[in-house]
């Protein structure tokens, strides 16, 4: 967000009586005199850091090392090992392509790519419908680098977020998470049932200078850094390798890039 | 006035108990849901609106309704409203309380309900939705209240009602609006993403309000000795009428979108919802019934002679509410979920104690339906035996 938050908020609620609901929805308007496209999705590229990440899915060699990434992820979060898939909850996990990417799926696609696991977690969006949409602030950017957060305590499990999320990132604790805990992290809080959930870019290593766990955890396949910064590494293999967006068209500015690459990369 | 609903016959305590022992059952499951989570219902990480939200979407509609009434006997001096009208407002606050319950028994935190005022958030369309239904409540509540009481007294309603009346009317179809945008403003759902939401939402709304509106008066009638007019309701049943076919009208324009323009994502809501989808076909069943329906009443509805008929303008009724409330009350919120961004199928059908707590809210609607329509036919039986 290039404005403040007071502007934003006054802005905000006239839009909101004219029935368009937020600021957000002029951003691609009034940003470069034309629509937002796919390509303008940083609105202020001045403020503040854009943290993003890319995934380049070559490098994952066997099935361990997408486990390694999410189980990363995953304990140290304390996020429940919930078998019944209509409460699980997850931040990071992979699905094919025909799923990550759907309608981009083609039956001569070479057979390799459809098969491929694709890791999808939170896009940490450069203007999230879920933000939008939360009635209460829970869920919130953070405007020093973009990530988006949540407050489990603020959170009333409204769900209106997990209708608005494009991505399917956001999971509702259906029951008490506690008991499905494996191993529980006591420097991370658990959450209480009646709470949503997501992957938070590790916002609790980040402000202790690390990199997040699965970017960690990942032997080099997942490359984390500011969109901002032209030096950045993130910058530099988006400009010099083909990558792609989940649902760019959809406008909400996902910051995790995807290289498909072939075993000619690896 | 309110000690009118504390005396009755027999069959009105009878009523009330029954309706109290229902509240009762769907209580004990409320506070079941509410040690145990939410995962007592049929809903899932995919498809995480359900029955309850559902429902309350439908409501909104009956709410919204009163304005058909309004509209004509306010703005068009159309006498014959006369008497009807204050059951069409009484039925909208019972509708709207129904809708903040049914909000209320979705929240995974409901303690922290009051999070939506301490922080509001005018980008977040719950938040005006919050707004104006609570402000229907209060219009309707005062508007009603007030004409009754000088009803009651013989005197014409104070002339500060008035300029609340004539706001009820946008404010009616800002209920219904808001609700719509809802749905309509989330990237990425095609089954909702669609201009005419807000329209559709007021036409099945002013189609199952009154419908409901219309059984309501002949159980009135046939209980009491208060009769809101036989005209008064032939006049409603042309209202229905109209609002039908605006309905079925505008759901065949969704079906060209989709189909014609042949994109998956947009026949994928509907196909599941009408054939079934991945393996997945829990609506399929209901939603034949409410599009037979729909045909059904809308026969009954076009033909004067069926419609002019008490008993076939009942049963036109009665199929336009089951239409709409299985249109509304499940097919356009579960559809809307299936399939997940993803593209994957979860199928939903909520499960008993969700149809228990949701019925336990119906009761509450209907209790607090039976409470004001009793000091309604009381107040007026009172008024008429004054006057001879
Ligand atoms: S991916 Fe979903 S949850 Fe994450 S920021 Fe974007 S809209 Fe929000
Ligand atoms: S579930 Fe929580 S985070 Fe999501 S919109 Fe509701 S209050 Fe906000």
């Amino acid at each position: 967000m290039s404005m403040d938050r007071r502007d934003f908020l006054k802005l905000a609620g006239a839009s909101t009586l004219v029935g368009l609901g937020g600021l957000s929805v002029f951003d691609g308007f009034v940003k470069d005199g034309a629509l937002a496209s796919q390509a303008h999705t940083a609105p202020g590229a001045s403020a503040g850091k854009r943290l993003a990440m890319v995934i380049d899915v070559s490098k994952f060699k066997s099935p361990d090392d997408y486990k390694r990434v999410s189980y990363a992820c995953h304990s140290i979060h304390n996020v429940p090992s919930i078998d019944n898939l209509k409460h699980e909850i997850k931040w990071i996990w992979t699905d094919t392509y025909e799923h990550v990417f759907p309608g981009q799926a083609d039956q001569y696609m070479a057979e390799n790519i459809m098969r491929l696991p694709f890791p999808v977690l939170c896009n940490h969006c450069a203007k999230p419908p879920c933000v939008r949409v939360c009635p209460t602030k829970a869920t919130f950017k953070r405007k020093s680098d973009g990530v988006v957060m949540m407050d489990y305590h603020r959170c009333i499990g409204c769900r209106f977020c997990m209708a608005a999320c494009p991505f399917g990132a956001r999971s509702f604790n259906w029951t008490d998470p506690r008991p499905y805990i494996r191993k529980l992290n006591t420097s991370f809080p658990t959450r209480t049932k009646g709470v949503v959930e997501k992957c938070n870019f590790c916002a609790e290593r980040l402000s202790a200078g690390l990199q997040p766990a699965c970017v960690e955890a990942s032997n080099g396949a997942l490359v984390f850094g500011d969109l901002h910064d032209p030096s950045s590494e993130v910058r530099e293999i988006l400009s010099s390798r083909y990558a792609i967006r989940r649902k760019p068209n959809l406008g909400t500015g996902p910051s995790i890039y995807y290289v498909i690459g072939g075993n000619e990369h690896a | 006035m309110l000690e009118k609903a504390l005396t009755g016959n027999r069959g009105y305590w009878v009523w009330i108990f029954i309706l109290l022992a229902i509240i009762g059952v769907g209580f004990i499951n409320y506070l079941e849901q509410f040690k145990t989570g939410l995962g007592i219902t049929g809903m899932s990480r995919d498809v995480s609106w359900g029955f309850y939200i559902a429902q309350f979407t439908f409501l909104v509609g009956v709410a919204a309704s009163a304005v058909m009434l309004v509209i004509p006997y306010y703005l068009h001096n159309f006498k014959k409203f006369g008497k009807i009208i204050i059951l069409g407002e009484f039925l909208a606050v019972s509708a709207v309380s129904m809708c903040i319950l049914f909000i209320f028994v979705d929240l995974g935190q409901p303690t922290r309900i009051l999070n939506v005022m301490l922080h509001p958030t005018p980008n977040s369309i719950l938040f005006w939705d919050m707004i104006v239904l609570n402000g229907y409540l209060f219009l309707n509540i005062i508007i009603g209240w007030t004409t009754l009481g000088a009803d009651r007294k013989g005197l014409p309603a104070p002339k500060w009602v008035k300029p609340l009346i004539y706001l009820s009317i946008p404010w009616a179809v800002s209920i219904h609006t808001v609700t719509a945008f809802l749905y309509a403003g989330l990237p990425g759902r095609e089954f909702w993403l669609t201009a005419i939401m807000a329209a559709r939402f007021l036409a099945s709304a002013f189609a199952a309000g009154p419908a409901l509106l219309i059984l309501l008066c002949f159980i009135v009638r046939k209980y009491t000795r208060f009769d809101p007019g036989k005209e008064a309701i032939q006049a409603v049943g042309k209202i229905v009428a109209y609002a039908m076919i605006a309905n079925v009208f505008f759901l065949g324009l969704e079906f060209f979108t989709a189909f014609y323009s042949q994109i998956p994502g947009h026949m994928h809501s509907f196909v599941y919802l009408y054939v079934g989808l991945g393996g997945h076909s829990e609506l399929v069943f209901l939603m034949w019934i409410s599009a037979i329906f729909s045909v059904v009443s809308l026969i009954l509805l076009i033909f004067p002679k069926l419609r002019q008929n008490e008993r076939t303008l009942s049963m036109a009724c009665v199929t336009v509410f089951i239409a709409l409330w299985i249109d509304k009350g499940f097919g356009l919120v579960i559809g809307g979920f299936v399939p997940n961004p993803l593209e994957r199928v979860t199928g939903y059908f909520p499960t008993a104690p969700e149809l228990l707590i949701s019925l336990g809210v119906w009761a509450v609607g209907f209790l607090v339906l039976t409470v004001l329509y009793k000091v309604v036919v009381s107040v007026t039986q009172e008024a008429t035996t004054l006057e001879h």
